[in-house]
């Protein structure tokens, strides 16, 4: 038996399988909970149902990209590994730098799987599951403090308005705005005192179509009142732009 | 359902939410942090702890403090339930946080509510059984599914998802903060136009061009609320 069939037996899938059922069971708890809640406290049933079905449509296409996360780190970690850590706490892009450098720091050139031992993996397993854990830890120590405070000072209004919707739309803007900035650093970048055009354009590609197709998502639900367009907006316009980043890898 | 007894409804909800969602999360933990060991048993090979140790020095310096300002900037947004949930079933920024947030945009409510707080949860919990789904269909069909999936012609496309989900995001959110985008995004450009290397801390860096936005929404927010005491006093 080799490494990567060790690494993916049975015994490993279900400590995997138990600890993601174990967190999918958490989620229908609470997402029961809070549709439960919103009925009691008289919240509109179309809302409600709404919510879940743009979250729904929403997740796919993200979803698979999770996915192939999985694929990419299968390679050399074996498939119950990838899959626990990136149904549960992982993120797509911590994931594979946090295993790099624990392979790294335990004395392999990388996640390499000629070099790959079964030690070598518990040890980055570990390593991968206490190195990001700590926002979990946070929330779990100082999560109820932390919300009680946010409560209590509440949102400071002015003229009866709530500056607390602002700055999560300005918070949200800066996120973006951030990522637009890469993605133009990307293609192009000043390199010893020279402007320089990388050609690395998908991602701007990307994003520019993935706004076009959302400007004309509004433009129908808003000005010929297809609300329903919302709830498949986002999934529509990321598939233009994923698409348009098909052509143009065909094209050029 | 009076106005009184909504607020003991509602006051109960969140005091059990904290109460579920510690005791999931602390479960959590546990499980998460033993699932090495139970392979290193069926393995027969346990981790090596001082090569854990030099390696989490290195990871911790990094992670640390990335996951304290997640924890400071997420939980306002999320609310209490929806942080619980994201925070144990992780992808904030790629997934969970714009995900609620599009969930508030179509639902109507507002930061800080109950209903948002509701809303947030909802949205939370459905994509990442969403996720869960996905990736659990994707593993039973690993062998089938790999070709479509590593397939040359479809990379760029997997390649990109991040741009895709944040060029539908920044048309909703730029067009309703016009006035807040052009100084975070010359700041930005400017800065990893002159200095590349940083692009690949944009995580970090998310924080200042945040700071810059929220400090000038701040100031449009007083100034706005001056104008409207005036017109009432007039």
């Amino acid at each position: 038996m080799n490494i990567l069939d060790q690494l993916s037996s049975t015994p490993l899938y279900l400590i995997s399988g138990i600890i993601i059922l174990f967190v999918a069971g958490m989620s229908i708890f609470f997402m029961v909970r809070a549709y439960r809640a919103g009925i009691a406290i008289g919240m509109d049933k179309v809302k409600l149902k709404r919510t879940i079905t743009s979250s729904f449509t929403f997740s796919l296409l993200p979803s698979i990209s999770i996915l192939l996360g999985v694929i990419a780190l299968s390679g050399t970690l074996g498939i119950p590994l990838p899959w626990l850590r990136l149904s549960v706490i992982g993120a797509l892009h911590y994931e594979t730098s946090v295993a790099d450098i624990a392979a790294k720091s335990i004395g392999l050139s990388g996640l390499n799987v000629d070099e790959m031992t079964l030690q070598a993996f518990t040890t980055i397993a570990l390593l991968m599951a206490v190195g990001i854990i700590w926002g979990v830890v946070c929330m779990a120590l100082f999560g109820k403090s932390y919300s009680k405070k946010l409560q209590k000072s509440g949102p400071s209004k002015k003229g009866g308005r709530s500056f607390g919707d602002n700055a999560m739309t300005a918070m949200f803007i800066g996120l973006i705005t951030a990522y637009t900035g890469s993605y133009i650093g990307q293609l192009i970048q000043i390199q010893d005192g020279a402007l320089v055009v990388t050609g690395q354009y998908l991602q701007l590609v990307t994003f520019a179509f993935s706004a076009v197709a959302m400007a004309i998502f509004v433009y129908f639900a808003e000005k010929k009142k297809m609300a329903w367009l919302d709830n498949f907006s986002i999934a529509g316009s990321m598939l233009v732009g994923m698409t348009a980043a098909v052509i143009c890898g065909i094209i050029f | 359902m009076n106005n009184q007894e909504k607020e003991l409804y509602l006051e109960r909800y969140n005091e059990r939410t904290h109460l579920f969602g510690r005791i999931g999360l602390l479960i959590g933990i546990i499980l998460l942090i033993s699932a090495p060991f139970a392979m290193g048993i069926v393995l027969d090979a346990m981790p090596d702890l001082s090569a854990f140790g030099k390696g989490l020095a290195q990871i911790a310096i990094i992670y640390i403090p990335s996951c304290i300002v997640e924890f400071l900037i997420y939980t306002p947004m999320l609310g209490a339930g929806g942080s619980y949930l994201a925070f144990i079933t992780g992808n904030l920024i790629n997934m969970k946080i714009p995900c609620a947030l599009n969930a508030r945009d179509i639902a109507g409510t507002e930061a800080g509510t109950t209903e948002n707080e509701i809303v947030s949860t909802l949205s939370i919990a459905v994509s990442s059984l969403v996720t869960t789904v996905v990736i659990a269909l994707g593993v039973f069909l690993i062998i089938p599914l790999r070709p479509v999936l590593e397939s040359e012609v479809l990379q760029p496309a997997f390649n990109n998802v991040v741009p895709a989900l944040f060029g539908a995001m920044a048309f909703k959110y730029f067009s309703r903060g016009k006035k807040l985008v052009a100084i975070p995004l010359i700041v930005m450009t400017v800065l990893f136009i002159c200095v590349p290397s940083l692009i690949s801390s944009v995580g970090f860096l998310m924080l200042l061009s945040g700071a810059i936005t929220i400090a000038h929404s701040f100031i449009l927010f007083r100034k706005e609320g001056k104008e409207l005491e005036a017109k009432q006093s007039e």
